[in-house]
């Protein structure tokens, strides 16, 4: 969590951390090359793209009807809906259920909801066993830490650090081998599995003709943990609908492709409502916890509306060259990367994460990567001006903009500002470069040189200029003619 | 034909020579360059630094400057990207502003852009026998949609040996205000740019933006690499002295 630091004092100890730049450029760089495969194979991406961004953006125009559609056919096949307000009230309403079945142990598949409401510290506080069943999560429970990727949430950690975690968990004779390691995490969940009381996942999507949740994973783990529990609790975001199943078939194609690279995940299970009489398998009931948590406040912002089309795939953190470097953690909120830095402001209210919109060099690479086609690289830019708004800025960058602005507007302001540039510029000027041994350029020349103003400007050189061209004609230029 | 010359306030006072290049292959291929006097900046420092009305009072001098342009054009991707995707929306306020800032963005455009687009012109004439890597600027390739135009230039050079650079989509680090508000990131990612380029073994480097060009070429230089930097302006510019002759001069 953020606790008071800069993202750049936190991102400072990323860069020190070999292991984990090694490990994040190594994964960002096959979910990449898979992402690229997939979508090639399947052809006409940029009409995909399109599609999925008019789905999610008509399902957000039309949130309160699908949601109430959606509450309606939950409750028709037996489940039961609540709407949490916020991240205090959706943890209440876990607790009232973990209670009320006198709960003891608590299996889990992957969610960044739970994250967000941070649900696993206040069960173990009530003396609830939680046990995260996705392999990456259970790696990330185990380290006492918080995934650092959306969909890949050990993404930080090698095979060595693994092996460890899992030694120290009790695991013996263990290899880094992928195999060695994976078995040993299913033998410890495998008995989880079939004592817990209680299953809680996420949602990727809510389907609101049927009332279905549906989830995408790889492992299997969701199965286990929806099935074998007698009670199963989800947590979803509010904006996390869908219309129809005709829907979730474009982000079938979507989702796994931009998360994964692959075609398909090797699971995609529909939930309808509980056990019905004669299923084999279910939880004997079903409740679903509809988070807000300041979602529904962007539903009025037309700059920042489209943040809610977003399904989660984290295709922006894998091209994102700044979260390439530092991971993470270094964003310092449940949800890092370029997603993070819009998603992470707008969630909460005040200043807390007021620094992640610069953590950006605004590439634009994040909006071409996403599947649904969110403008976040536009979306960072007007975050960045809500903080000038509300005031969330250093006084000396103010006052040097306001500097920017008076001498910008006119053009003699303008070239009286370079002159004076030009011969100040002298005291720092060192074998032909800037150097800046402190003040705001620092920045820049503790790791590259810095060129100097040139002797003559263009504009100073123009008249010149244009005495040895053969097309132009002689004259001033004035407004351009 | 008569161009309006944007020259972008880094080029003015930092790269003059990149202007210079500009003007000479455009005079050379029969276009007629003025410069009006009024322009600044486009106001992206600002902007991009979340100062909406400090960019506006930047701004306001371009769409005074080519109010009665036919055609604008500039050495950088970035700045005409700013025009392009951020000016209507910057000026919202005031309709009339809003109108000027439509008609500007409609007729600016980023040089090579300008060159194989609106002249037609895919072979300058120049001649480059060096090993050269491209690194294509995130702002003219995705703000703007300038992706295949500098390749095409570039591969119409008799004698260059073209090498593709690795992860070229990755941003340099640049970023503008970035490089120095968050400026060991920014390190670290060009650094990582660095790595590639030297990878290549290409002794020039070619872009279409100075912002991103002084960013690699500042850690190159750091780095004591004797790479050199280049905007396809000067490579062209450069090469068409070489390749004088092999050519017929072209009008247009």
């Amino acid at each position: 969590m953020n606790q008071g630091s800069h993202v750049l004092d936190r991102a400072r100890v990323a860069l020190g951390d070999d292991f984990l730049r090694a490990a994040v450029r190594f994964t960002a760089d096959r979910l990449r090359t898979k992402k690229y495969a997939a979508t090639e194979a399947l052809g006409r991406w940029e009409n995909w793209r399109s599609r999925g961004q008019h789905i999610r953006a008509h399902t957000v125009a039309h949130l309160d009807y699908y949601l109430g559609q959606f509450a309606d056919n939950v409750t028709r096949a037996g489940g039961n809906v609540q709407f949490a307000a916020d991240a205090s009230e959706a943890s209440q309403m876990v607790l009232d259920i973990i209670k009320s079945k006198q709960a003891r142990s608590v299996v889990k598949s992957k969610s960044m909801v739970s994250e967000e409401i941070g649900i696993n510290h206040l069960l173990e506080a009530a003396d609830v066993e939680v046990v995260e069943t996705d392999l990456g999560e259970y790696i990330v429970q185990l380290a006492k830490e918080t995934p650092s990727h959306i969909i890949i949430p050990a993404i930080h950690k090698n095979r060595q650090q693994i092996k460890d975690l899992f030694t120290a968990a009790g695991g013996e004779n263990l290899t880094t081998d992928t195999k060695t390691l994976a078995a040993f995490a299913r033998r410890t969940m495998r008995r989880k599995f079939l004592e817990a009381d209680v299953g809680i996942t996420g949602c990727n999507f809510g389907i609101a003709e049927s009332g279905s949740v549906v989830l995408f994973t790889n492992e299997g783990n969701a199965d286990m943990v929806t099935n074998l529990p007698q009670t199963h609790i989800v947590l979803m975001g509010m904006e996390r609908l869908l219309p129809s199943f005709a829907d979730l078939e474009v982000m079938a194609n979507l989702l796994p492709r931009s998360a994964t690279g692959q075609s398909i995940t090797t699971y995609m299970s529909v939930l309808t409502g509980p056990r019905h009489e004669g299923d084999h398998d279910g939880a004997r009931e079903l409740h679903i916890i509809v988070l807000d948590n300041g979602r529904s406040n962007q539903l009025a912002d037309p700059k920042m509306k489209e943040v809610l089309n977003c399904i989660r795939c984290g295709a922006c953190l894998n091209v994102c060259p700044v979260y390439r470097q530092i991971g993470g953690h270094a964003y310092g909120s449940v949800y890092p990367g370029p997603i993070g830095a819009v998603l992470s402001p707008v969630l909460n209210q005040g200043e807390q994460y007021a620094d992640l919109p610069y953590a950006s060099s605004l590439c634009g690479a994040c909006s071409e990567a996403c599947p649904v086609k969110i403008p976040i690289h536009d979306m960072l830019v007007h975050l960045r001006q809500r903080n000038v708004e509300r005031g969330w800025v250093k006084p000396a960058e103010r006052q040097a903009f306001k500097g920017f602005a008076f001498a910008f507007a006119k053009v003699g302001r303008y070239k009286l500002a370079m002159k004076t540039a030009r011969m100040g510029q002298g005291p720092l000027v060192r074998d032909g470069h800037i150097e800046a041994k402190i003040g705001p350029l620092r920045g820049w020349t503790a790791g590259r040189n810095a060129p100097t103003l040139a002797k003559q400007s263009f504009r100073d050189m123009w008249s010149s200029l244009q005495g040895e061209l053969k097309t132009t004609t002689r004259e001033s230029g004035g407004k351009g003619k | 034909m008569k161009i309006s010359l944007f020259i972008t306030c880094m080029v003015d006072n930092l790269y003059p020579q990149v202007g210079v290049a500009m003007v000479k292959i455009l005079d050379q291929l029969g276009v007629e360059v003025v410069f009006p006097e009024g322009q600044t900046c486009c106001g992206q420092p600002a902007f991009n630094s979340g100062y909406a009305a400090e960019a506006r009072a930047s701004a306001k001098t371009l769409l005074e400057a080519f109010a009665d342009a036919d055609y604008v054009v500039s050495p950088s991707g970035s700045c005409t990207g700013m025009i392009h995707h951020y000016y209507e929306d910057l000026f919202a306020g005031d309709a009339q502003l809003a109108r000027e800032a439509k008609a500007l963005a409609a007729k600016t455009y980023e040089f090579s852009q300008f060159l194989v687009n609106v002249l037609g012109v895919t072979d300058v004439g120049a001649r480059f026998p060096y090993r050269v890597t491209y690194h294509p600027s995130c702002h003219g390739a995705r703000l703007l949609g300038v992706k295949d135009e500098p390749l095409t230039l570039l591969r119409a050079v008799k004698d260059i040996e073209l090498i593709d650079l690795p992860y070229a989509t990755d941003c340099c680090g640049f970023g503008g205000t970035f490089a120095v508000k968050m400026g060991d990131i920014s390190t670290a990612m060009v650094t990582e740019k660095v790595s590639h380029v030297r990878e290549t073994e290409a002794t020039v480097l070619v872009g279409t933006d100075m912002g991103c060009l002084m960013n690699i070429g500042g850690r190159l230089s750091r780095e004591h690499s004797s790479v050199r930097v280049m905007h396809i302006a000067q490579l062209l510019y450069e090469g068409m002295q070489l390749g004088a002759g092999s050519r017929e001069a072209i009008t247009i």
